[in-house]
């Protein structure tokens, strides 16, 4: 059974729909990629698939979303659970200015089960190694995340994501806004998050999907035209239009 | 070619001559009623003045302490009513503040700001001060108090909406409740804001005359109990600068001074508040 899969997912602003139809399944410990030209429905997509599409007014979901099997569309189901489960990390770096470093990876704990002191030490340290940043500020956990520089402020923004223990993690073009540099070191990092974790990745950037997933999903204008393993998607597609995509003839 | 381009030259002079002329314009006034204030003022400023009440007419030494002590507890009434409902008014604005009754109360804020401190004074003098049969300074707390509520609940509200939304869809997804995203993140990321706003707010009612006449009334001796009548700085200047006496004209002129370096002293304040915050931040 997939660990996260959708099921004639729409979901719509007022009345149009911003992705149609989609239906999608994401293994256990795999990097999935979102690719597509702008505007086709990737990144609303993958804001269904923790509840944080509905945030915005007029918006509403068809269709269903399912984590372990169980529908998070399901009446009952509180989004608020949803989202503690199912991890998000946003194209911008979004450290939160008055809290410390450490305040800010631990940031998810606050609302989970309680943990003492030591035990978040702990969990704050692990989840910093998981994210690769560690070593740069152990000696500064109780520094301004802001004196961060933007690769390692989106790193941090990984290590809060991971602290609570999500089951997936959900990165909406985690490099866009980054340096070479620091995009390379994101990437580095979701090979290791797809050892403990379920990874989706919306990315712009072909290469990127092609080095990072395991499976790619091509949109085009708020369909889902294909979705295979990527060396299929990137060698040897199905469609014509995903192959005039990721050959650059459009998008 | 070349005339066109002297005349764009002295066209541009012109210009930036007359901005730097504006600026001196608006703070001239400032400069012409804090150096007046001090010719006239500074002059008594003595230990007394800020250790010792009024004094009878004639006799030597008298001060102006329980003005200023007056002041400090009436403002630190305000502040007790005023700082937390016009936070969280604001809060609210900003937060959950798009439907009818956000409209409503953004209405009502705007034209209470708009309302004169003397219809306040009115208004706190019929709803406390006559139901209770004496003046107080609870009552000019009170009055002080309902002033900074209108100005707090834009200003916070201000201050709230600058921060940026992709803060908040950060801590929603991780699994923070709306309210806990509104104070622990949104809040707390427009805090330093809000306390510059606070204290500009509250500098502005510390000088207020009016809504005082009716509530706290004045008093020529020391009190600290807030249920009776009691001085204030404005009070004080108010009276004293009508009065007959050279003295009493002084000491209204040091009383004035005094007033403005404590507000002064609050947007100095103010801006170290901003500046800690931003260098922490």
């Amino acid at each position: 059974m997939p660990r996260l899969a959708t099921d004639g997912l729409t979901a719509w602003y007022g009345s149009t729909s911003g992705v149609r139809d989609v239906t999608l399944a994401c293994r256990e410990n795999t990097v999935t990629a979102l690719i597509g030209p702008s505007g086709c429905g990737k990144s609303t997509l993958l804001r269904s698939l923790n509840r944080m599409h509905e945030l915005v007014a007029g918006t509403r979901v068809t269709g269903r979303v399912l984590l372990d099997g169980y529908d998070i569309y399901e009446p009952g189901i509180n989004p608020i659970q949803v989202r503690r489960r199912i991890g998000m990390v946003f194209q911008r770096p979004t450290p939160f200015p008055t809290m410390s470093i450490a305040e800010n990876v631990a940031a998810g704990l606050v609302v989970g089960r309680a943990v003492s002191r030591t035990e978040r030490a702990d969990i704050v340290e692990r989840a910093l190694k998981r994210a690769a940043l560690w070593d740069e500020v152990k000696d500064r956990l109780g520094d301004s995340p802001l004196e961060l520089s933007g690769g390692q402020q989106q790193r941090l923004c990984v290590a809060r994501t991971v602290a609570p223990e999500p089951e997936v993690i959900l990165l909406d073009e985690p490099t866009a806004a980054l340096d070479p540099g620091g995009a390379a070191h994101i990437e580095e990092l979701v090979q290791e998050l797809k050892r403990e974790f379920t990874v989706v990745i919306v990315t712009h950037n072909l290469q990127q999907a092609a080095r990072v997933s395991d499976y790619t999903a091509f949109f085009y204008l708020g369909e889902l035209v294909e979705v295979g393993a990527t060396t299929k998607i990137f060698t040897a597609p199905a469609k014509p239009q995903t192959e005039a995509y990721i050959t650059g003839r459009f998008g | 070619m070349m005339r066109g381009r002297l005349i764009r030259r002295l066209f541009g002079s012109a210009m930036t001559g007359a901005t730097y002329g504006a600026a001196v314009l608006a703070i001239l006034p400032l400069a012409v009623i804090l150096g007046m204030l001090l010719v006239k003022g500074a002059g008594s400023l003595d230990w007394n003045f800020f250790t010792k009440s009024a004094v009878p007419v004639g006799e030597a030494g008298g001060g102006f302490a329980h003005a200023i002590m007056g002041t400090l507890i009436i403002v630190g009434l305000a502040c007790a009513v005023g700082v937390p409902i016009g936070v969280a008014i604001g809060i609210f604005l900003a937060e959950f503040g798009g439907g009818r009754l956000g409209f409503a109360v953004r209405f009502i804020a705007d034209v209470l700001n708009g309302v004169p401190s003397i219809v306040i004074g009115i208004f706190a003098w019929t709803w406390l001060v006559k139901p209770m049969g004496h003046f107080s300074a609870l009552a000019g707390g009170i009055a002080l108090g309902m002033i900074l509520v209108p100005i707090l609940a834009r200003t916070t509200e201000e201050m709230v909406r600058l921060v940026p939304n992709s803060l908040r869809e950060a801590a929603l997804a991780l699994g923070y409740q709306r309210w806990r995203t509104s104070l622990q993140v949104v809040v707390r990321t427009a805090s330093a804001g809000i306390v510059t706003g606070c204290l500009v707010a509250v500098a502005r009612v510390a000088g207020e005359t009016a809504p005082l006449l009716f509530t706290a009334l004045g008093n020529q001796f020391f009190s600290t109990r807030i249920q009776g009548p009691m001085a204030a700085l404005p009070l004080q200047v108010y009276l004293y600068a009508l009065g007959p006496y050279d003295e009493w004209h002084r000491q209204a002129w040091a009383g004035a001074l005094v007033l403005i370096m404590l507000v002064l002293a609050l947007s100095l304040v103010a801006r170290a508040v901003v500046r800690a915050k931003r260098q922490h931040a």
